[in-house]
């Protein structure tokens, strides 16, 4: 049937600017169709702005009837489009196609729906992540995930990366909180995925489109389960002299059964780094931190936290304070909240790297890090989610100065490789974009990638959604093993060779 | 320390991956076997069966990272008892069949017992799994820890695609802990009150793990701490039901063994919103899952039922019975058919995996 042979996932955009333009013109309201260089300019890049890209144009459709329209001219020209929502991505997958259109989603930010009884609420793509807590409080309810820029990001950002945040060892990702999406092929079908019952008709379309990068359809409405809000909260905060010791604590909580809302570290360099910046009352000479938040009944939190704190002190911290009142709490967290741009005066630019290992390598993952780090003479700070084995290593590097970036990158690179060997992903939470398209060919096999390609072609034939993101074409792959040879690195080296 | 691990099952799913391949050659149909106790709804009697109960062990175990490896033919009745060494637990409490229920079969037919409702489903707990396409290559998706966003979410698409999208041969799930104590209490209350009175609870944060309504009786089930329970008991009033009859009930709902299901009959699975009101149709009706899983014995037209689960948000499964021709799966619209189609041909290029299952095909 030749679906699996899709050798290139790229669209070839061939109609001209202005024929391009005048299509979109009839489609949409003048002032949502952006052509000035300087109108187009802020959508060059999303939050990693080490990737930038002009898009010939920029739309703003304000509904879904002009979503559709937007990608019915784009299938019509065979022009490639890249779906945007407030561009706080880390990976580059927002980044524009320079052949093709920007579309944002940042108007469809209205509420449409909210339904304390059944416990969720129906809104728009462009709506905030924080927004939505924000307008069910009143009903004792929430939205469990929260990713760092949970005040910026649009839900439909988070849709399309299957966001993460503090608490999803508890609460889980965006894919467990959802209940149903509506969204548009690039054809303009309108197709639900998800239901309001448990489970819908058909595949799991929903699982599929979560974290599909915007690669296979356009979001227009997302209905998102909400949780009741627990009733109390509480903190604790352990230093540990050792980061191996900080890592066997984290295994050893979730052995003694304990699901913490939040399981956070922080390696020594970031505690002071935030310590120095916010005066969150850190302990200064600790090696790493941790921050153990337990939530739930009065009851539950009251068992869980007693239960924590033994096992913490039989791992052996060095101190363990619990957060006195609310306000302690908050300034415990202000710490953590504030350590990517408290690194970020440490040095003129970092590098943030998001990959998961299994919890028990923790400690030997990270002194390896730092092993390596101090070979190539970059220096390595940690702060990540510790209780999902998520790393977030920031390396610290001058742009300014030669070979700075490129040994930071040679680093990167490794930990990424590093997270595959010891049966972890080069991605927890900030998914592939255009940053990781390379690492990807080390993560899966090129049959692995030819069904990827596969299901992309079954939404998307042409390849006009997000090209270039997420899903290496095969070719690529096969040209970085023949960089690597050239360099005299052999992928695998440890293979026979014939 | 955990149980003692089989070996490697590679040598055996390279030996089936081998046999998908040949069959591929051959154009040869498959019809996938595990457990074999949902055969009557993979109603594929066509192609030549393929064994995968074979693929039985458990590959990796570590407690600490609340991470089972198994192959997919391994009886669930064996992972529990692994994980019950450990105090711990498959969230989605799925029928165990007297032993024959797989870890495979879980997967595609997503099946979920009383603790789905507030825990989630099969669908939740897949890290990752290993599969062979309709080609016969053996691809990995997923992986062993909790948070991965490379690649689409292959893995969570089998659950529910009864085999038509890749044959399963290896299964990582995340796995909880057993809650330390359970409680259940039981409310002499009609089917409509039922459902707002569990859904008024269910937005509060109280320690819920499972209810069920029939023949004017609510049961709920708490788990958790047993401070926890003790004042949620209070909070909710009710009568506790003696521990041993509370076992009973909630096994008969995951297993299907309560009297609700005895006997022939048609019998249809309801997949709603949980808050939709009663449903207009003659006969009987046990729900569970907040009122979102809904069991219907009825002797009404099949498009009464599919429009009436339309009407509440979901879809209908004809579990048991029903006219001659009646689809089992809730049809699909045609674009979105045409979609589905297409997603299958992706993995199962001569369509070969379990034809004519799901029958939304």
């Amino acid at each position: 049937m030749g679906h699996n042979d899709h050798s290139a996932i790229h669209a070839v955009g061939h109609a001209d600017d202005a024929m391009l333009v005048e299509a979109l013109r009839a489609v949409l309201p003048a002032d949502a169709v952006l052509i000035d260089e300087q109108a187009r300019r802020p959508y060059e890049s999303d939050g990693l702005s080490a990737y930038r890209q002009m898009p010939r144009v920029v739309v703003l459709p304000a509904n879904e009837a002009q979503v559709q329209a937007v990608l019915q001219v784009c299938h019509r020209l065979q022009v490639p489009l890249v779906a945007r929502g407030h561009g706080t991505g880390l990976s580059g997958g927002a980044m524009p196609d320079q052949r093709g259109v920007l579309m944002s989603l940042a108007k469809l930010n209205r509420i449409l729906d909210i339904d304390p009884l059944a416990r969720t609420a129906r809104v728009q793509p462009g709506v905030r992540n924080l927004a939505i807590s924000e307008a069910v409080a009143s009903h004792g309810l929430y939205y469990a995930p929260d990713p760092s820029s949970q005040i910026a990001c649009s839900i439909g950002g988070n849709v399309a990366e299957n966001s993460g945040g503090v608490h999803c060892l508890k609460y889980g990702l965006t894919v467990h909180n959802l209940v149903r999406v509506r969204a548009l092929t690039i054809d303009g079908l309108v197709f639900d995925a998800g239901a309001e019952g448990p489970d819908a008709a058909g595949f799991d379309l929903l699982a599929l489109l979560t974290g599909s990068e915007g690669l296979l359809a356009v979001v227009t409405e997302v209905t998102v389960r909400l949780l009741p809000r627990p009733r109390t909260v509480q903190a604790l905060l352990a230093s540990f002299d050792d980061v191996e010791k900080a890592g066997q604590a984290v295994a050893n909580i979730i052995a003694a059964g304990i699901i913490p809302a939040g399981l956070e570290m922080m390696d020594g360099p970031a505690t002071r780094a935030a310590e120095a910046f916010v005066h969150a009352n850190y302990p200064v000479d600790a090696e790493a931190l941790l921050i153990c938040e337990s939530d739930g009944t009065a009851e539950e939190v009251e068992d869980e936290a007693a239960r924590m704190r033994a096992v913490l002190e039989a791992a052996g911290a060095t101190e363990i304070r619990y957060a006195r009142d609310e306000a302690e709490r908050l300034k415990f967290w202000a710490g953590r909240k504030a350590a990517f741009p408290a690194v970020g005066r440490m040095a003129p630019d970092y590098y943030c790297i998001d990959g998961t290992i299994p919890r028990r390598t923790l400690g030997a993952v990270l002194n390896w890090m730092y092993g390596r780090a101090g070979e190539l003479g970059v220096q390595v700070v940690n702060v990540f989610h510790a209780g999902d084995g998520n790393l977030h290593p920031l390396l610290l590097f001058d742009a300014a100065k030669p070979g700075d970036f490129e040994r930071t990158e040679i680093l990167a690179n490794e930990i990424l490789a590093k997270c595959v060997e010891v049966g972890g992903t080069i991605t927890g939470e900030h998914g592939v974009g255009v940053e990781k398209i390379d690492a990807m060919c080390v993560q899966f096999n090129s049959d692995e990638l030819s069904i990827f390609l596969g299901v992309k072609a079954a939404f998307d034939p042409a390849g006009l959604l997000n090209p270039g993101k997420a899903v290496p074409a095969l070719h690529r792959c096969a040209e970085l093993g023949r960089m690597h040879v050239h360099n005299g690195q052999l992928p695998h080296p440890e293979l026979p060779r014939f | 320390m955990p149980a003692p691990l089989s070996n490697s099952l590679a040598g055996v799913r390279a030996e089936l991956a081998a046999q998908v391949a040949l069959a591929a050659r051959q154009q040869q149909a498959l019809r996938l076997i595990g457990g074999g106790t949902q055969a009557a709804l993979a109603r594929a009697d066509a192609g030549q069966p393929l064994d995968l109960t074979v693929l039985n062990g458990v590959i990796a175990y570590e407690p600490s990272e609340l991470v089972i490896t198994a192959g997919a033919g391994t009886p669930l009745a064996r992972i529990e008892a692994v994980l019950a060494e450990q105090q711990q637990m498959l969230p989605f409490e799925p029928a165990l069949a007297d032993g024959r229920a797989t870890v495979g079969g879980a997967v595609a037919a997503q099946r979920g017992g009383p603790r789905r409702w507030m825990a989630g489903a099969t669908r939740d707990f897949i890290l990752g799994l290993r599969l062979i396409d309709g080609l016969g290559r053996e691809l990995g998706f997923g992986g062993q820890v909790i948070k991965n966003v490379a690649g689409f979410d292959v893995s969570r698409l089998q659950a529910g695609a009864w085999g038509s999208l890749g044959v399963i041969t290896e299964v990582s799930f995340k796995v909880l802990p057993c809650p330390q104590a359970e409680t259940t209490l039981q409310f002499q209350i009609g089917q409509a009150e039922a459902l707002l009175q569990v859904n008024i609870w269910a937005g509060q944060p109280l320690p819920l793990s499972a209810v069920s309504w029939d023949q004017g009786c609510l049961r709920v089930r708490l788990s958790g701490v047993p401070a926890a329970l003790a004042s949620a008991c209070r909070l909710l009033g009710g009568q506790a039901l003696d521990a041993v009859d509370a076992q009973q009930h909630w096994h008969s709902l995951r297993e299907r063994t309560h009297p609700f299901f005895d006997g022939a009959g048609t019998l249809w699975r309801l997949s709603v919103k949980p808050t939709a009101p009663v449903l207009e149709l003659p006969g009987a009706v046990l729900w569970e899952w907040g009122g979102g899983q809904r069991w219907l014995r009825t002797e009404a037209p099949a498009t009464l039922v599919r429009a009436q689960a339309v009407q509440a948000g979901g879809h209908a499964m004809l579990v048991q019975g029903g006219e001659a021709g009646t689809p089992v799966f809730h049809p699909l619209a045609p674009a979105v058919r045409a979609l589905h189609q297409r997603i299958k041909l992706a993995v199962d290029p001569g369509q070969i995996l379990n034809p004519g299952t799901p029958d939304f095909l």
